[in-house]
């Protein structure tokens, strides 16, 4: 046995290593997004660079949801539920905060200053407060199956909508919400008039570090054994329990994952646009992410990026058309479905599609050719 | 408070509560039937409704019958039978043209389809040439007529008709859904489709008569809403809450059985009216219990679903691989 132990050893890479590489991808995110920001930001231009936000930020949603619509195969339809959960903590952080700490409702310091941290945290207090509503939701719902649990989950929306809209009044003046501490203000999140004036510290660089950080944890999932046991859950869940899956445990985890993300997906949302309109992140919010998924390829990582640009990319190039661009949408929509059902990338990866293969053995042989 | 709890209060919330089930029963049916047959959730029944109310004013506009004064008695009867047919040709145009190429596609797919359809309705509702984006009147239809008065309550000919039309159509379809070779054609395909069409049934004219049914039933919802409430909502995604609860209706009920929708309809509207009257009035001082309306909807729709996943009359069924 001794000397098993000694091969098994050998196998095993150093502490550096495993850290290392568990570490990379996270520092090349960092410097994509910080050239996402510096640099491809200002070279497109204010209209571009927006559409890039709202591209970043449909990527993070979308591809959250594909992991309980795509690899788990549970059909949620109250994903801005989470959404507006996040918004709504992130923004009584950064406004209420900025008002207490900074004295003022502007945003303060610059990259990496005072005020973005604090936007940060307002970030992460929004995922984790989502994920909390994920687990409390997804505990006793996620037995039910197929079109219950998106029933469900359609209500969990409406009813995080409708408590949004029977929160207090927000006071603004900035004398006002110093009497208050910030507990006391938590219940003052504008009612059915929103949250507004929430300070704009959404950039490119927060919007698609997050991005990059949800498709690095989706691709690391995938190939996993968690990962795996979500897709023998959508494949069949009575066969994936016979193999000893606990199925709800891991649909539970995917869904708490999905809302954690969603919930910082909400809050960069709602450092975009300065605002929580609790009427806007309702079911056709929801529906919004659940066209991306269904178009992009259920469970394909690569598909959700696909379908988020092309999703948020085509409506604002047809603007002009103001009036008939949303019925071509319908119609592509309809067409798309009966033509492609399984979406662009159906469940493969862009790498495993036999065009990328051609593509990169086309690529090798010329590299090849040309250094000899 | 003391007034809110006298009974005609409670004949008067009781009105209410009978109007406002017989509107939820009307359009619950619709996706009951479908959900029944083809298992998928119809996101485009909700504009049928809407495009029912809208057809309706048109036709009435057109027919010159919104002018004051000008509607004869048979006018709103003519509106509901041409808007019904309307609505019916509509339903089974779109089970045609988007749902039939799916049907043997992942449930997901018909549904972003049905999404699909349903964007299309609304935009096409709101261009100028169709109904346009302005809200717009039809109460001139129906005489705001009072036909009695009970201990000080008004019983209006609106409440009355929604609940007799209501009565007369369900009662109807469940005539034709237990009681004609067609209703049990369409209980066979919903019970197995693959073995009712080796039975010799046809199963698509089977699925075409329950788009045509359910639309119908849409567009008669359409016009009591749209006579309750006035056309203040533009054809577009504003009658989705509307569309929402109605489905929450037939869920509740047990998706897929016609008593349970009408059961559940009026379930729903009792949470919706009465507790939401006398939760109401048992707190005057705190404004926000007022905007708890759709929380009792959605709630009751997922302690139900916890406790009884099938609906209150649906059967539960076993799963196997």
């Amino acid at each position: 046995m001794k000397a098993l132990q000694d091969r098994v050893d050998r196998l095993r890479p150093s502490l550096g290593i495993t850290v290392g590489k568990s570490l990379a991808p996270f520092v090349v995110a960092i410097l994509l997004a910080f050239v996402m920001d510096k640099v491809i930001g200002p070279a497109v231009g204010a209209t571009w660079a927006k559409i890039l936000l709202d591209v970043g930020i449909a990527i993070l949603l979308a591809g959250s949801l594909n992991i309980v619509n795509g690899y788990a195969g549970q059909f949620s339809i109250g994903h801005a539920g989470f959404m507006l959960v996040g918004a709504y903590a992130a923004a009584w952080l950064t406004f209420y905060g900025s008002v207490h700490w900074f004295g003022t409702k502007e945003t303060v310091g610059g990259f990496l200053g005072n005020g973005q941290l604090l936007f940060l945290g307002g970030c992460m207090l929004g995922g984790v407060i989502a994920s909390v509503f994920g687990l409390v939701v997804g505990l006793p719902t996620l037995r039910l199956r197929g079109d219950y649990l998106a029933i469900v989950t359609l209500g969990f929306g409406e009813i995080v909508r409708v408590l949004g809209q029977i929160t207090d009044r927000q006071p603004k003046n900035v004398k006002a919400i110093k009497e208050l501490s910030m507990s006391d203000l938590a219940n003052n999140l504008g009612g059915a008039e929103g949250f507004s004036q929430v300070p704009g510290y959404t950039t490119l660089f927060f919007v698609y570090f997050f991005a990059f950080v949800l498709l690095v944890l989706a691709y690391r999932l995938k190939y996993s054994s968690k990962g795996r046991a979500l897709l023998a859950v959508r494949e069949n869940e009575i066969a994936a329990e016979a193999m000893g899956i606990d199925t709800t445990r891991a649909k539970v985890v995917a869904f708490v994952f999905a809302a954690f993300f969603a919930g910082i997906g909400g809050s960069l949302y709602a450092h975009q646009v300065g605002a929580i309109d609790p009427k806007e992140l309702g079911f056709m919010k929801s529906i919004d992410l659940v066209i991306i998924v269904v178009i992009g390829g259920m469970g394909s990582i690569t598909g959700v990026v696909l379908g988020a640009a092309i999703l948020v990319v085509l409506p604002e190039v047809f603007r002009q058309f103001a009036d008939y661009r949303m019925i071509a949408y319908a119609l592509a929509l309809i067409v798309v479905m009966i033509m492609r059902p399984q979406g662009i990338m159906g469940v493969k990866e862009l790498w495993e599609t036999s065009w990328w293969r051609r593509q990169s053995k086309a690529l090798l042989a010329k590299l090849g050719k040309g250094a000899s | 408070m003391s007034d809110s709890f006298t009974a005609s209060d409670l004949l008067q919330t009781t009105i209410n509560f009978l109007a406002v089930g017989g509107l939820y029963a009307l359009i619950a049916l619709g996706y009951t039937l479908v959900y029944g047959i083809l298992r998928f959730i119809n996101f485009a029944h909700s504009d049928i409704v809407a495009w029912g109310g809208w057809i309706a004013l048109t036709v009435a506009t057109g027919a010159g019958w919104l002018a004051s004064g000008a509607s004869p008695a048979f006018a709103l009867p003519l509106v509901l039978l041409v808007t019904m047919a309307l609505c019916a040709a509509m339903g089974v145009t779109i089970e045609r043209l988007a749902y039939r190429p799916l049907r043997k596609a992942p449930r997901l797919n018909v549904l972003i389809t049905a999404i699909g359809v349903s964007l299309f309705l609304q935009n096409v509702g709101l261009l100028n040439k169709v109904f346009g984006n302005r809200p717009s009147t039809i109460s001139a239809l129906l005489a705001n007529d009072v036909l009695a008065t009970v201990g000080g309550v008004h019983i209006r000919l609106y409440d009355m008709l929604t609940i007799m039309l209501t009565i007369v159509l369900v009662v109807f379809l469940e005539r034709i859904v237990y009681g004609t070779r067609m209703g049990r054609a369409m209980r066979a395909v919903a019970f197995d489709e693959r073995t009712a069409s080796l039975m010799g049934i046809n199963v698509n004219v089977v699925v075409s008569v329950t788009f045509a049914l359910g639309s119908a039933l849409a567009a008669a919802g359409g016009i009591l809403f749209a006579l309750r409430n006035d056309l203040r909502m533009t054809a577009d995604s504003s009658w989705v809450l509307l569309g929402l609860k109605a489905f929450v209706a037939a869920v509740v009920g047990g998706i897929g059985n016609v008593r349970g929708a009408a059961a559940g309809a009026l379930l729903i509207a009792f949470v919706e009216v009465f507790v939401h009257r006398y939760v109401n009035a048992a707190f005057p001082d705190k404004p926000w219990v007022g905007q708890l309306q759709d929380i009792y909807v959605f709630g009751i729709l997922i302690l139900v679903l916890l406790f009884k996943p099938s609906g209150l009359l649906g059967k539960a069924t076993v799963e196997k691989v």
